[in-house]
């Protein structure tokens, strides 16, 4: 019986938040489309989403795309298939690897900040102060950092997907000695226009969904310290969770056939 | 002949689950007026102030600012009563990550529209008031200390000079001096002003100081109110010992065993 009662009282709890959210999502979009804009606001967002994020995105891409090779080879090798590892390197990061690596680690850096800096204004009354001095913290806190996190992400995966690819080719022709005009023509000849634009779609997806939970537990904070810690990880757990779960259903509605 | 009061709070009460924390508190505050409400911790002097602010609805009455009922009113209506209101929030609240100038021109910057190099000149002036140096304009909050920070939170509620006003414990968490000079500040800056000044404290001292009129907020209630030169010999029980800041009384605090 106290089972069940759990369940019902987590399903219970997992409405309202549901109905919290949407309320949440839906008056910050109305906020990105309606004046006055903060230019200067999304310019530091677009800032520090994008540019500082660049060295951690670029390791991590970097490394991904030579590991792909290498355990692609090993695979391949014993089909004679070797010449399909530059395909397989190329297609998989633009069209997973490239986007969702790249969201994740966006989220667990920037999410968290985010989280983190809205949670303490929440405690320290700044977004009520915003509020009083005229200000609709909607306005000045959510939508730069949405706009921002919608054009940075896919430019952040533009460049993850050109460094991947560089990583598979440095191990392909340094490590695996293969010719290296025919591991890029290889590269370029199953490449798809298709396969970077679900990337980068994926990308402003991801984008939308780390800003959104950075913002919306940050804001809704309470608590302290202690408040303002697990709003953080409930920004990147849920961030995770929703790029995941959102790339799934983005895969299936572009390749899904 | 009576003039019309500059805030006017009816039947306000607000409840947060069980815990009723407002219970119908009628208040009236006069233009040009101090008021200054006393209460224990947790007797619902915050929320009181976060009503009337905006930043909490109530669950019943009215709240009226100029005779008008701020509770119907539409957001942009609202922005513009806000504009009119300045507000020194208990941590001064200001925001780190900007310098200390532009926080004190914030509401010109963002509220107003105002172009930053004038709204900096403002700043600038609205800091000499309270005692700071230009030179401060340029630091981050951070590298304040607290009695600056509430100098700077000061200094940004009078920025738009605006018509009411709000306190929210200015003097907590000061030593004597610095709360002394605060009170100074907050009477000479409402004078200059012609401000109604509504404040919320627990702080005895800055009660005499710097109130017109005071009432206290007891389980919700507003239980007494009258003039600053009566708190002393209110007749009120529950007053007599908050002033005088008696263990023995009416008031129980809760205090839960270790």
């Amino acid at each position: 019986m106290k089972f069940v009662a759990a369940i019902g009282r987590a399903v219970l709890d997992f409405l309202p938040a549901i109905g919290r959210l949407a309320i949440f999502t839906a008056t910050s979009l109305s906020h990105c489309v309606r004046p006055p804009f903060y230019p200067r606001l999304i310019g530091r967002q677009m800032l520090d989403i994008g540019y500082y994020s660049l060295p951690v995105v670029g390791l991590t891409a970097i490394f991904t795309g030579m590991v792909l090779a290498l355990q692609s080879y090993s695979g391949f090798s014993r089909f004679n298939a070797e010449s399909a590892i530059a395909t397989v390197v190329v297609l998989s990061v633009t069209r997973e690897l490239g986007p969702v690596l790249a969201g994740l680690m966006v989220a667990g850096r920037v999410g968290a900040a985010m989280a983190a800096e809205i949670g303490t204004m929440r405690v320290t009354e700044q977004i009520d102060a915003l509020t009083t001095l005229s200000t609709q913290p909607h306005k000045y806190l959510v939508a730069p950092r949405l706009i921002a996190g919608l054009i940075m992400l896919p430019c952040l995966v533009l460049v993850a997907d050109i460094i991947g690819v560089f990583g598979g080719y440095l191990v392909g022709v340094y490590k695996l000695n293969f010719n290296a005009a025919t591991y890029l023509a290889n590269t370029w000849q199953y490449l798809e226009t298709l396969d970077v634009v679900s990337g980068l779609v994926k990308a402003a997806v991801f984008g939308f969904i780390i800003t959104l939970m950075g913002c919306y537990h940050g804001y809704n904070s309470k608590g302290g310290a202690q408040g303002v810690g697990a709003a953080t990880t409930n920004a990147v757990v849920s961030a995770s969770i929703l790029i995941l779960v959102s790339n799934y259903l983005i895969t299936a509605i572009f390749f899904g056939k | 002949m009576t003039t019309a009061p500059k805030i006017r709070l009816s039947g306000v009460s607000k409840s947060f689950g069980p815990k009723h924390v407002l219970r119908g508190v009628d208040l009236d505050v006069s233009p040009q007026e101090s008021f200054v409400i006393i209460g224990g911790s947790g007797t619902g002097k915050s929320v009181m102030i976060k009503c009337i602010l905006g930043l909490l609805q109530p669950d019943a009455g009215s709240i009226e600012i100029d005779g008008r009922n701020v509770l119907k009113m539409k957001a942009s209506e609202r922005r513009e009563v806000m504009r009119r209101i300045g507000m020194l929030f208990q941590g001064a609240a200001l925001f780190d990550s900007l310098p200390v100038w532009e926080n004190v021109a914030f509401g010109l910057i963002q509220g107003q529209r105002m172009a930053r190099r004038q709204a900096r000149d403002i700043a600038v002036e609205k800091l000499a008031q309270v005692g700071l140096t230009a030179d401060v304009a340029y630091l981050s909050p951070s590298e304040l200390s607290g009695g600056m920070q509430k100098r700077v939170g000061l200094a940004r509620a009078i920025a738009t000079e605006p018509d009411i006003i709000f306190f929210d414990e200015p003097t907590t968490g000061l030593d004597p001096i610095m709360a002394d000079v605060i009170n100074d500040l907050i009477i000479d800056c409402v004078k200059k002003l012609g401000a109604t000044a509504f404040t919320i404290t627990h702080d005895m001292s800055s009660v005499r100081k710097i109130a017109s009129k005071v009432g206290m907020l007891y389980e919700g209630h507003l239980i007494w109110h009258g003039s600053v030169k009566k708190v002393d010999d209110s007749g009120n029980d529950y007053v007599d010992q908050f002033v005088h800041g008696r263990a023995d009384g009416p008031i129980r605090m809760p205090v839960k065993k270790a």
